[in-house]
Parts: C-alpha cells; structure tokens; sequence
C-alpha cells in the first residue's frame, strides 16, 4: 500500500501485533548489547582474541552491533508492512 | 602554523549559507500555521525525514567528537558510535510508532495526549528546555571552534554568525527548513564520509605520512650526556632546566634565543632527548608555541606510527589496503600519541604534549579513556556501565529528535523514516572509525582540539575535500542548533505559554509566540555559546543524553507501556530525572576539578550518572503511579 494514502486509522489494527514484535526485537537486541557491556567489565581479554582476518573481537562485535541493528530494523519493517497488509486486507 | 584562511573554504562557506537562507526564505512564504512551523505540517516524505534525523543525530559531537576521540583514545572513541546507534534501536522497536500516534507538535504533546494535566505540561516543556540548551551550548562551543581556524575570526564571532543564521532559519520557516537543511546535511556528510574513507583506504599507511604542501615534521630526536639523572649537555642546544610532571623527566633547552622543551626518555646509557609539543602563557598575557608566536609556524600537526607490520614483517609503507586489511595491520603496527602534562614553571603557566609509543593491539581496545581491564578500579567499570546505558537511552529521549516524529504523515512513515536513520547513522558511525583511526597515523592531529582531527584529515587529501567536509561540519553545527531551537520554542510557545499558561492562542498568535521564543533561546544560545569557551564539547553533551536518559525516558516508556501510570508519576519522575543526573554529575571528579578542588575528594566517583538516575526515575513514576493513580489526580484538579 502507498504510504501517502495509509493513515493511522488503517495500521491500527496491526498496532498490538507490532508493538509485541518490537518489545521481542528490543529485548533481543538487548541480550547482545548487555553481553558486549558484560565482556567489556567481566572479561576484558576475551576482547583481545583476533576472530575474523586479523581483526580482534572488541572490533567485529561492535561493528556487529550497528550492522544487527541496520539488519534487525529492516526485517521489523518488512514483518510490520505484512502485519499491515494482511489485517488491511481481511477488512476488505 | 596549523591553520591558516583557506579562501576555498570561505567559498563553500558563503554558498551554502546562501543556499541554506534563501531556502528558509522560501519555505517561509509557506508558513501560516502552527502546524507548519512547529511540524512542517506534517507532510514530510519518510525517506527525507529518515536522512534529517540523521542530519539532527549527527552533531557537532558525532562528526567532529567522536571522530577526535578515536583519533586520541581509539576503540574508546568508537564505544560512543556503538552506544548512540545502539540507542536508536530504543526509539524504533517502542517509541517510534505509538509516539507518532500520541502527540501533535510537541513531546508535551505525546506525554500530556491521556491526562491533560497541568504538572506534566510544566515538568514536560522544563526538561525540553533544560535538554535542548545543554545540547546547544557544546554546538555553540563547537560553532565558534570551526570558524576561528578556518576563517580567521574570533570565537565569539562564529558564535554570533552561527546564532544570527539560525535564528534567521528557524524564525523564517520552522521545521519545514530545519528539516531541509538536516536532510542536505545529512545526505553531503555521509556521502563526504564515504569519500574521506576511500581516500584514507587508498593512501594506506606510512612511517611519514607527508601530504602535498603539508610535510610532516621530523621531530628532533638526540643523544645527551646525561649525569645521576641530571642532563648536562645536549647537542648544539643549551641546557636550562630540568622538572619532573606526571613521572616524566622534561629538559629546558634553548638556541638562538628560542626556548623548547624535550622529554627525557630511556635509562642509563641510553637515554635520549625527544622534542615535544609546548603552548606558555606567560603573565603579561603572550602565549608562545613551541617557543615563538604562533604566526611563526612552528606548530605540528601530529599523529604517526613508528612501526608497521604487514604479515609479520616490519615496512615503511603499505599502498592502498582493504577495510579489513586496514584494521588487521593496524593492529599490529605501533601508533604514536602525543599525551598531555601541564605544569607551572616560575610565572609560566606550561603545557606539553609528548610523544607515547601505543601499541596496535592497545589502540583497537577499549582502555586508553575508560579503565575496564588493566588498572581498573570498580568505580571505572561502574562508570562504563553507566555510559553505555545513558548512550542506549539517550537517544530516543531527545526533546528535538522526539519531535521529529510529527513532521510525517502516519505512524507507518515514522517506522520507516526511523530505519533510514538507522542505516544511514550505522554507514556514519562505521566510517568514524575508519576516519579516527585515519586522523591519529595521518599527522593530523591538532593536539589543542580533537575536534577538528577530521577536516584536518580531509586536508591531507586536498584543499577541496577539506573545504566540502569543513562547509558540512558548519552545516552540521546550523541544522542541530535549528532543531534544537524549535524544538526549546515549542516548550515555551506552546507547551509554557500556550498550555500551562492557558493564553489560547490562535494559529497566529501561535506561531508568533513560536518565532518570539526562538529569537529569546538562539540569542542566550549565543551567550552561553560565549560564556562556555574552552568547556569540553563532548562533556556537555553527555550532560544532555544523561539528563534526556533519566527526565525523560522513563516517563515515556511507563505511558506507552503500562496502563497504570498516572499523571502525578510521569510529572515526578520527571523531576527526579532532571534532579538526580544533574546533582550526580555536578558532585562527579571532573566537575569537582573545574571547581578548582581536588577530584580524589569528590564525594562519588561516578562520571555518568544514568546508572542511578534512570532507574531512580523509573522508580519514581512506578511507586507515584500506584500511590495516586489518575482518579485522585484527576479529583485535584
């Protein structure tokens, strides 16, 4: 659906279904930022440990965390556009 | 001399200035409502305002700070990129959508949409001004920084022009222009950063990272004789005195009437004399630079490696390298630092900057800013909790980003703008690293302001990279000071003086009292911009997450998320919020240094105050909420 003629009133009915989506994807997304913390303050050397071509874990896990959440925000948009779609289109 | 007038710059300057004002003339015609200027109407494309929430969230702090503090502290620089992505994964997956739904122009708006109470327009439209001015003094700070090098005029001056063209912006069209300019902003410096990586990519590294027109200085190193510890004679230099500061042994010397201090390194029978980077002032005002007035030029740029391994072996240089190959050899090689001592010698006042061998592995490591691992203390890990957790809650408690969500059509819009933020800010913060790293083995390090470590670095690579990346860090500075202006006119036109105050202005009077507030809040920016002189950039904007963090956040996500809470609890908590971060952080070591005491009698050592604070907050409007829930509060009325 366009997203210049989809107002607010049409999408609230997906609203439950997204709001749980999103508290899973946040929570989710929690676990990995807590345990980045918990490296960091726990387990300092772990950080050290070289894991892809050189490149020491302090630097591919924080790299991971912005990539996860550029990939994590796509696939909510993509589940929440379908949750949308689907209740707009049992209205119909 | 580091910097000198670059009429290339001063060009880019003028034309984007000028673009930026006659757009805000434009858009200005268009302005009748109060919809229109406090929320571009609401008509903003997604895509648009996903790239101006990336022009709003890339500030002065995210260019210009963390790019600096890489440069300096490495991984520890990059933790803030992390932490302030990580925090937009708050504002998308429980804030975006509902948020979109719950207000009209305002975060008041959003927090008031179920209680219309008082308490909470007052608290609410406080805590936006209170934010908004903390984060706008560091963008002032910042404004007058970036002109004084590159246009040759005084700090004052680029806080006055920053001020008077932002008031003009937002006075002119609201957040219609402001979203324009962030969206152009935002769109150039991501592009701009992209290019500035390629050119760091394909230069590689090099034990002389010279630059065309830009050689970089060959520090003077000698061999001295040396007695007990005492150095007697050096070279061709006379020798003055000797002082111990910070363990670290540092030589007078001079020639040909000009007075330098060296850095004493090694041990018996091998000791040598390495020249350091040297800024006195003197009492009657004269400020010498490695000896001589600065006009002299003999100032350095700095910032080296003195070893680079490539697959075990030792090399002068690498040519172009991969952006993994770049970290891996990084990681092995050795980058050299300039660290900071200041002392006073007779009625000079004395401050040097030597050089300090960090390896690699070091540098790719959190632990040169923030002590987690070697030498930490629990008061420092506490202290790293504390920071990543006011990063992950900051961002989407920020009054002018919050209000961002009304310049959208739908709810599903403000889904998705987020998310083009998201991967346009994720590209950013990837390349800050890239461009940190970049400035500290480049030479293009000014060791008396991190902040400007990345348009140095595009001065390596040509004068109108430079120009570009300098045109956009200005623009930078223009669209957050613009936001954050509507977003502090909002709190006093509308949220103050239009709810609180219960004026029940018409559209006009609305806007009106809009563009009165603006002028009010852009012309005390100014002042604070000038009063703040020399205050630490990225310290002043830690205030700000960590009071937006702990006021704010916890009243938003109890509203959205549990039914119970009343209006008393979100009015209370956020005051506790406002309360508990600002006299944590005013009663922290640092502040407690600029006090002119002594830091170790600080009666905490918590730097960052999220970690009590938030959850102090929380507290707050969950116990508040069950002890007077809406029926009493709506009784009171």
């Amino acid at each position: 659906m366009d997203s210049k003629i989809l107002s607010d009133q049409d999408t609230e009915h997906a609203s439950e279904k997204k709001a749980k989506l999103g508290i899973k994807f946040f929570f989710l997304y929690l676990l990995f930022y807590a345990a980045f913390v918990i490296i960091g303050v726990l387990n300092y050397e772990l950080f050290a440990i070289e894991v892809f071509r050189g490149v020491n874990l302090a630097v591919v896990y924080g790299m991971g965390l912005i990539l996860f959440a550029v990939l994590l925000g796509i696939l909510y948009n993509y589940l929440c556009t379908r949750y949308e779609n689907q209740i707009n289109k049992t209205e119909e | 001399m580091i910097y000198g007038i670059s009429y290339t710059a001063l060009t880019f300057f003028i034309l984007f200035v000028a673009f930026v004002l006659w757009l805000s003339f434009y858009l200005g015609k268009r302005t009748k409502s109060a919809s229109t200027y406090y929320a571009a109407g609401g008509k903003i494309h997604w895509s648009v305002n996903g790239i101006a929430f990336a022009g709003d969230y890339l500030s002065a702090a995210s260019f210009l700070g963390i790019c600096g503090m890489i440069a300096i502290s490495g991984y520890d620089g990059f933790l803030y990129a992390i932490g302030f992505l990580a925090g937009w994964i708050v504002a998308l997956f429980l804030i975006a959508e509902p948020f979109k739904k719950l207000g009209k122009y305002t975060f008041t708006d959003a927090l008031n949409s179920k209680f219309n109470s008082r308490a909470i327009t007052l608290t609410a439209s406080v805590s936006t001004l209170i934010i908004s001015i903390f984060y706008l003094i560091p963008q002032m700070v910042g404004a007058g920084d970036l002109v004084t090098p590159l246009l040759g005029l005084p700090h004052w001056v680029g806080v006055l022009l920053v001020g008077l063209i932002v008031i003009f912006i937002v006075a002119t069209a609201g957040m219609a222009s402001t979203t324009y300019v962030q969206f152009i902003k935002g769109g150039l410096l991501i592009v701009l950063s992209f290019l500035l990586t390629g050119y760091i990519l394909k230069h590689g590294f090099t034990l002389t990272p010279d630059h065309p027109g830009q050689p970089y200085h060959a520090f003077i190193e000698m061999t001295p004789e040396v007695k007990g510890d005492k150095v007697i004679t050096a070279g061709d230099w006379k020798v003055l005195d000797q002082v111990e500061v910070k363990g670290k042994k540092l030589v007078r010397l001079e020639k040909e009437g000009i007075v330098r201090w060296f850095d004493l390194a090694g041990q018996e029978g091998h000791y040598l004399l390495k020249e350091v980077l040297s800024i006195t002032h003197d009492k009657s005002g004269q400020v010498l630079y490695n000896g001589e007035p600065q006009a002299n030029g003999n100032f350095y740029q700095v910032g080296h490696l003195s070893k680079i391994v490539v697959d075990g072996k030792e090399v002068d240089k690498t040519g172009a390298v991969g952006p993994v190959e770049y970290l891996s050899i990084l990681e092995n090689s050795t980058v050299v630092r300039f660290l900071n001592a200041k002392f006073t010698y007779g009625d000079e006042s004395v401050s040097v900057y030597y050089p300090h061998e960090t390896s690699g592995k070091d540098f790719l490591l959190p632990g040169l800013k923030y002590k987690i691992g070697k030498g930490s203390s629990i008061w420092s890990k506490l202290d790293f909790i504390s920071l990543m957790l006011a990063l992950f809650l900051g961002t989407a408690a920020l009054p002018h980003i919050l209000i961002r969500y009304y310049t959208v059509r739908s709810a599903r819009d403000a889904r998705k703008s987020t998310i083009l933020a998201i991967a346009a800010i994720g590209a950013f913060y990837v390349l800050t690293l890239y461009m940190g790293l970049g400035a500290a083995v480049n030479g293009s390090m000014d060791v008396e302001s991190s902040n400007m470590a990345a348009p140095l670095l595009a001065r390596a690579f040509g004068a109108v990279l430079f120009s570009a990346i300098s045109a956009v860090a200005f623009a930078t500075i223009l669209g957050t000071v613009s936001g954050l202006i509507v977003a502090a006119s909002g709190a006093i036109a509308h949220d103050f003086i239009d709810l609180y105050l219960k004026k029940n202005l018409d559209e006009n009077a609305k806007v009106k009292a809009g563009k009165i507030a603006a002028f009010a809040v852009g012309i005390s920016a100014i002042i604070l911009g000038m009063a703040f002189k020399g205050v630490n950039v990225s310290f002043l904007v830690g205030w700000a997450f960590a009071i937006a963090a702990s006021a704010n956040l916890p009243a938003i996500l109890f509203l959205l998320f549990w039914k119970k809470t009343s209006s008393r609890g979100i009015a209370y908590s956020i005051v506790v919020g406002i309360v508990a971060s600002l006299a944590i952080i005013l009663t922290s070591p640092t502040m407690w240094g600029i006090y002119g005491l002594d830091p170790a009698n600080a009666p905490h050592h918590l730097e960052n105050p999220a970690l009590i604070s938030f959850p102090l907050a929380a507290l707050t409007v969950y116990a508040l909420s069950l002890a007077y829930p809406n029926g009493k509060i709506t009784a009171a009325k």
